[in-house]
């Protein structure tokens, strides 16, 4: 068992803690930076948890970045703290404000999933800490009018733009299916991608699933009777697997696109057989373990790949993104959570996933999002939305 | 709306009949334990349950894939023996472990009904965290994801029009009916159905009269799992996949399905089950597959209203209509 009890990770923190602190010489919060040899930055998120898959490619690539930029030998090293929230809201509480109280951390990266987001941000306003996730992508957070908080993330507003105008730019379908699961990320999700796909000129009908059922042959009917170029399914990848295998059982072949929420190997699976191939997935993030999308991700994937034997996968590119932020602003000089927080607001460079730069509401600007294509059970990158051709 | 439902009316129909009858035999699981016991047996979803598990365990053991034609009746014949005698099994264990004790000791029935709830969450729980892992060999904090067994090759068996039928779904159908005539011969003609019958009308009469009633008991809930485990069986042959959590819906469903043929009624059962399939695909068709469930019980409350007992009323006893 990998899990460790959480009376050991206090103790386990508090000790990274005292290290860090007589590594600080003392008085490091209120410092104007010159007597500083080393600050603290915590990454939050699932790393012993059921979700532990998708959140430790963010630790490593954080720890990737921290590395790479400590062995350059610099004024002020960073030292990176791990926080296992287990994705539990009130854990990630508690663990947030130990990080502010007892690490004094300077700033997060993370919280890694929406709801621990929306629970850590009050915390981390109140102290004045700024944080950066590289996975949170629930729309409303931005909402919070919260100073210190940002992510190098679109939301599920700008991936569904970016996916209802690829159905009808890159897909060139006219007539689309929208399908969702009725939950809140689907839900919201298939209405975005409904309205831009018919921005662009697409006629669309609309059905729903229910994820608790098995029997989606009404859905199926409709689709078969609506006869679609295109059928999107906003929601999670073990039902869109279902869905897509009922589908092409019933004869209905038209190309198949979803959202990160399907951004699994589960969902081929799932279909069975040959019926997902093809089938097309969007998402914000960029995964690339091949390093087409260009030098610097090609550069990432392979000291990636050679530091955890693994290929990069989802949100590590972002994740190396939020904690070059937080280097460039420790090389500008910056030491404090307050300069800190001053500096992401000034930051704009070409990142690995994308170009960081931040709006006044923490997102960040502008906001590509990828398409790939299901292959076998695999999900190689197929290109950026705007360009890709299926 | 109604132009929908026209040109989608034959598929729905298919659907629903093979929907329904996967209803209706779950159905029989707590019809006739509530005609002897007066008990709503809610972990009677789990024991569905169990079936598919068996069932997928069949299909993972021969390695079946690409199974069409006769075939595939063979095969689904194999999984439904597999899956009636695992879910016959754990429902006598069941009610060995869970009902009699508290009948024994002469417990309220809303004691049994608890008793139930905690059999229903104890199993969904054992699965997901421990029997998975350990039977299909996925890793520890996977056991909640589904698993899949991809066997069948489908085809359509004949077509006149729209009213196209495909094999899995003609399978399904025919199958549950089979069952169903089966059962109703078995309860009417023989001795230990006369018992069940007779147990039913009046259990104290019935024990005056020589009758056993645990002896009844044990063979209610083994014929009931059975059906459930036959029900499972065909299940995996229509959607190839299962989880934990597969019978929680199915069981809600089949429950309702039981109620509105009228509980404790065999052919009730039937009747409730296919209804109630239809009565969802054409209220899927006409405002919505969102509106499934909303459509089901709506007709299940307007029925309960102008009939209390169902579409063929109350009694296993009568089953004779």
């Amino acid at each position: 068992m990998k899990r460790v009890p959480p009376t050991m990770r206090l103790l386990a923190a508090l000790g990274a803690a005292s290290l860090a602190l007589s590594a600080c010489g003392g008085g490091s919060d209120s410092g104007s930076g010159g007597d500083v040899s080393e600050v603290s930055i915590g990454v939050m998120g699932d790393f012993t948890g059921e979700n532990a898959g998708i959140v430790l490619p963010i630790k490593n690539a954080a720890q990737l970045a921290i590395d790479e930029y400590n062995a350059t030998n610099p004024e002020v090293k960073i030292k990176l703290l791990p926080y296992d929230s287990q994705a539990k809201p009130e854990q990630a509480v508690s663990l947030a404000k130990n990080a502010i109280k007892q690490d004094k951390i300077v700033g997060l990266i993370g919280p890694a999933f929406s709801g621990e987001s929306a629970q850590v941000g009050p915390v981390l306003e109140e102290a004045q800490i700024p944080s950066i996730s590289a996975s949170a992508t629930n729309a409303t957070l931005a909402e919070n009018n919260w100073k210190y908080w940002h992510r190098v993330i679109s939301d599920d507003d700008v991936q569904g733009a970016g996916i209802g105008e690829f159905i009808t730019t890159g897909v060139e379908a006219k007539k689309v299916f929208v399908i969702d699961d009725k939950s809140t990320y689907g839900q919201p999700l298939a209405a975005t991608v409904k309205a831009n796909a018919e921005k662009g000129g697409a006629t669309t009908q609309t059905d729903s699933i229910d994820p608790d059922g098995a029997d989606y042959s009404s859905t199926v009917n409709k689709a078969k009777a609506f006869a679609p170029d295109a059928i999107f399914f906003g929601g999670y990848y073990a039902e869109g697997g279902k869905l897509i295998k009922q589908l092409r059982e019933g004869g209905v072949k038209a190309t198949f696109l979803s959202a990160d929420g399907s951004l699994d190997p589960g969902l081929a699976k799932g279909a069975g057989g040959e019926n997902a191939e093809g089938s097309l997935i969007g998402c914000p993030c960029l995964i690339d373990p091949e390093g087409t999308a260009g030098d610097a991700s090609k550069k990432f994937a392979e000291a990636y790949k050679a530091k955890f034997s693994a290929p990069t996968a989802i949100y590590a590119a972002e994740a190396y993104d939020a904690a070059t932020v937080f280097i460039k602003a420790v090389q500008s000089g910056a030491t404090t959570a307050e300069d800190i927080q001053k500096f992401i607001g000034t930051a704009d460079f070409t990142g690995v996933s994308k170009q960081i730069k931040f709006e006044a509401n923490g997102e960040v600007s502008g906001g590509d999002v990828y398409i790939y294509k299901v292959t076998g059970e695999s999900l190689p990158l197929l290109g950026n939305a705007k360009t890709a051709k299926p | 709306m109604f132009n929908d439902f026209l040109t989608q009316f034959w598929p729905a129909t298919v659907d629903g009949l093979s929907l329904g009858a996967i209803y209706a035999l779950l159905a029989l699981g707590y019809t006739m334990v509530y005609g002897v016991l007066r008990l709503i047996n809610f972990a009677h979803s789990e024991i569905f349950m169990i079936g598919t598990f068996a069932s997928l365990a069949v299909v993972n053991l021969f390695g079946f894939s690409g199974v069409g034609g006769f075939t595939l009746v063979g095969v689904v014949l194999v999984l439904a023996v597999a899956g009636g005698l695992a879910s016959g099994a754990s429902a006598v264990a069941l009610e060995f472990l869970a009902y009699r004790p508290l009948r024994r000791k002469g417990a309220s029935r809303l004691a049994a009904l608890i008793s139930a709830i905690g059999a229903s969450l104890f199993l969904q729980q054992l699965f997901a965290r421990v029997l998975i892992p350990w039977w299909f060999d996925v890793p520890k904090d996977k056991g909640a994801l589904p698993l899949q067994g991809h066997f069948v090759e489908r085809a359509d068996v004949f077509a006149i029009g729209d009213f196209v039928v495909r094999n899995d779904k003609l399978i399904v159908f025919l199958g549950a009916v089979i069952m169903m005539v089966a059962l109703d011969q078995f309860v009417n003609r023989t001795k230990l159905g006369r018992g069940i019958r007779a147990t039913a009308q009046d259990p104290e009469t019935s024990v005056l009269m020589g009758v056993n009633i645990d002896r009844i008991v044990t063979a209610t809930f083994a014929i009931g799992g059975a059906m459930a485990g036959v029900a499972a069986a065909l299940y995996m042959m229509r959607f190839e996949e299962t989880d934990y959590f597969v019978g929680f819906l199915l069981g809600i469903k089949a429950f309702t399905a039981a109620v509105l043929g009228g509980i404790g009624n065999l052919r009730g059962a039937l009747v409730g089950g296919m209804v109630l399939g239809l009565i969802e695909m054409y209220g899927s068709v006409l405002l919505g597959t969102e509106w499934q469930h909303v459509v089901a019980f709506t007709v299940l409350v307007l029925v309960l209203m102008f009939r209390p007992t169902g579409i063929l009323g109350e009694s296993l006893q009568q089953a004779r209509v």
